[in-house]
């Protein structure tokens, strides 16, 4: 059963009919400019990210890693530049021209297609583990809540938690709470998960049960796009690196070839004292 | 558990026992204390002022009764009334529409700001303002309804309006102190499992900011139930308007009054214990003794 979720959560690689749409990238950012509190935060980033691949966002703190991941689901909204998923363009429609920010209530239906895991958890500490995996599912997917619960129950125990599914987000460690945040993301059956530093308010024992999850999630061929201070993990589980520095993609590639040979100097500067 | 080291012993009886110094100011406060007490048990008992018998006998009037109704009733609809006007204050304030923002901020400030007593007994003359209440075109244009003033704002309508508006006006800034303490990853959590804001308001961020409403709101509760006797002096009966009209007319002016306070602190030891399950229920996911697993 778990294994059948996982096949429509990949996009269906193994149909010959999706070999075109396969090539396509699913994210696609074009030139995006966005300001915060009158500075330049992302000074014309260009990205794509291909259907199953999964791309790390590496980069010194305030180089932009996190307002770029926020972006793409439009929690935060960009100045200038497309940001596309799927190939719809984010927040914003073509009108006359030019494009227009689209209304909170139809970006909701965009967001809802793709997974966001935080850095706090944010579970909603008023629900129990299930309420929360359930919520968006029944509320916004209009799934059958028989349904929506036995594919939390999957989810729950595919994160390894499945003794928890009546407690509440307090009473769980924050390995835990960070498992069960993934498995409530993945609840929505995403094309696009995004990682905002998954593991940064955990300690270095709590970081590795939330890292093995991202891993098998990873091999499973979802789509992600991490923003980790864990350089050594993003070496080790993703297909692309990027590298930012100061708004901008200094560094970008296969990741081997970024970890063995970056030309930017910042770049270089960063891996060496990082790993 | 293995002990690690000899330094390690289980020996209770060996670790000296730490006892509370003894408090010779307690016994003194307890002595003040038993004489003030004495004194007034004493008063209500042997004063014949208080007149007991008296209080007895109107304990359970009918207008007396008829007045608590009249109170409860008015308490409740001012709430409400209170309430929704609180949140839609909120949420204009909170909301990043200027316009929306300054008509919320201007509401507060005019109705925060002016004694409740003067808006209540406004708004029973408000017909010497406008005669005529209307619907319709501004400045002269047709109308599709009008009511003479004087029909429309009775007693009651002049009390709900008088203290509902300016309730509304102190829930306002109650409910905003309350959504303003839910953090604000919450919303982008929300937001980013694809709720709509309604549903992001409704179900993510009111519940928990409900935590920190509740708590105030029974104090607003409490107190809009003795407010509600302002409303007296727009005649209406509601429980101090009864106990005036009595003493007026028997002149037990302080058996009277001692009625109506037994029967104000009955209503709010209620509403105490009726605040004190509210808070519990919203408490969930938050309190200790909660089964951590199913």
């Amino acid at each position: 059963m778990a294994d059948m979720n996982l096949s429509q959560n990949l996009g269906g690689s193994t149909s010959a009919m999706h070999e075109m749409e396969n090539s396509k990238p699913l994210v696609r950012c074009e030139n995006v400019w966005k300001k915060l509190g009158g500075n330049d935060v992302l000074k014309g980033i260009n990205l794509e990210v291909g259907r199953g691949e999964v791309v790390s966002l590496l980069g010194p703190s305030g180089a932009g890693k996190s307002t770029l991941l926020r972006c793409i689901n439009a929690i935060e909204y960009i100045d200038r530049g497309l940001v596309y998923v799927d190939d719809v363009p984010v927040g914003c429609e073509e009108s006359s021209g030019g494009y227009m920010r689209v209304s909170e209530q139809r970006l909701s239906r965009q967001r809802a297609d793709i997974g966001m895991v935080f850095q706090n958890f944010n579970l909603f500490p008023h629900m129990s583990v299930l309420q929360n995996i359930i919520d968006a599912p029944v509320r916004v997917r209009k799934e059958k809540k028989s349904d929506a619960i036995e594919h939390a129950h999957e989810l729950i125990k595919r994160v390894g938690l499945p003794e928890k599914a009546n407690a509440y987000p307090r009473h769980l460690s924050g390995g835990q709470q960070q498992r069960i945040a993934i498995a409530r993301a993945l609840a929505m059956r995403p094309k696009l998960m995004l990682f905002d530093e998954p593991t940064s308010a955990l300690d270095p024992y709590l970081t590795n049960e939330v890292l093995d999850v991202i891993k098998d999630l990873a091999q499973s061929g979802m789509t992600m796009i991490i923003v980790t201070h864990e350089v050594r993990f993003a070496r080790e589980v993703s297909d692309k690196t990027t590298i930012m520095g100061n708004g901008k993609i200094i560094e970008a590639g296969d990741t081997e070839q970024v970890f063995s040979s970056p030309s930017n100097p910042i770049a270089q500067d960063f891996l060496s004292n990082s790993l | 558990m293995k002990q690690t080291g000899a330094a390690q012993t289980m020996d209770m009886a060996g670790a000296p026992e730490i006892h509370k110094p003894t408090n010779v100011l307690r016994w003194f406060g307890v002595a003040v204390v038993s004489v003030i007490c004495a004194w007034i048990v004493y008063q209500i008992l042997f004063n014949p002022g208080f007149q007991w018998d008296i209080v007895g006998t109107y304990m359970l009037h009918p207008s007396v009764l008829s007045g608590i109704v009249q109170t409860i009733y008015l308490t409740i609809l001012v709430m409400v009334l209170g309430i929704i006007i609180g949140v839609l204050l909120a949420v204009m304030r909170l909301s990043n529409d200027p316009l929306l923002a300054f008509c919320s901020h201007s509401f507060v400030w005019f109705f925060r700001g002016t004694p409740v007593l003067v808006q209540l007994v406004f708004w029973y003359n408000f017909g010497t303002l406008f005669p005529m209440i209307e619907f319709g075109i501004p400045f002269d244009g047709p109308k599709f309804i009008e009511i003479p003033a004087n029909v429309a704002i009775s007693s009651f309508t002049a009390a709900l309006l008088g203290l509902g508006l300016a309730e509304g006006a102190y829930m306002g800034e109650i409910i905003r102190a309350g959504l303003m303490s839910v953090d604000d990853g919450q919303t982008e959590a929300s937001k980013a499992l694809g709720h709509r804001p309604w549903q992001t308001f409704w179900v993510v961020v009111l519940p928990q900011a409900m935590k920190a409403i509740i708590p105030p709101t029974g104090n607003q509760v409490i107190g809009m139930l003795k407010y509600t006797s302002l409303a007296s002096i727009v005649a209406l009966p509601e429980l101090m308007h009864s106990i005036e009209l009595i003493y007026a007319r028997t002149f037990e002016t302080v058996p009277m009054l001692i009625v109506a306070a037994v029967w104000y602190l009955i209503m709010v030891s209620v509403l105490t214990v009726g605040q004190h399950f509210i808070e519990k229920h919203y408490s969930k996911g938050w309190r200790r003794q909660e089964q951590v697993d199913g």
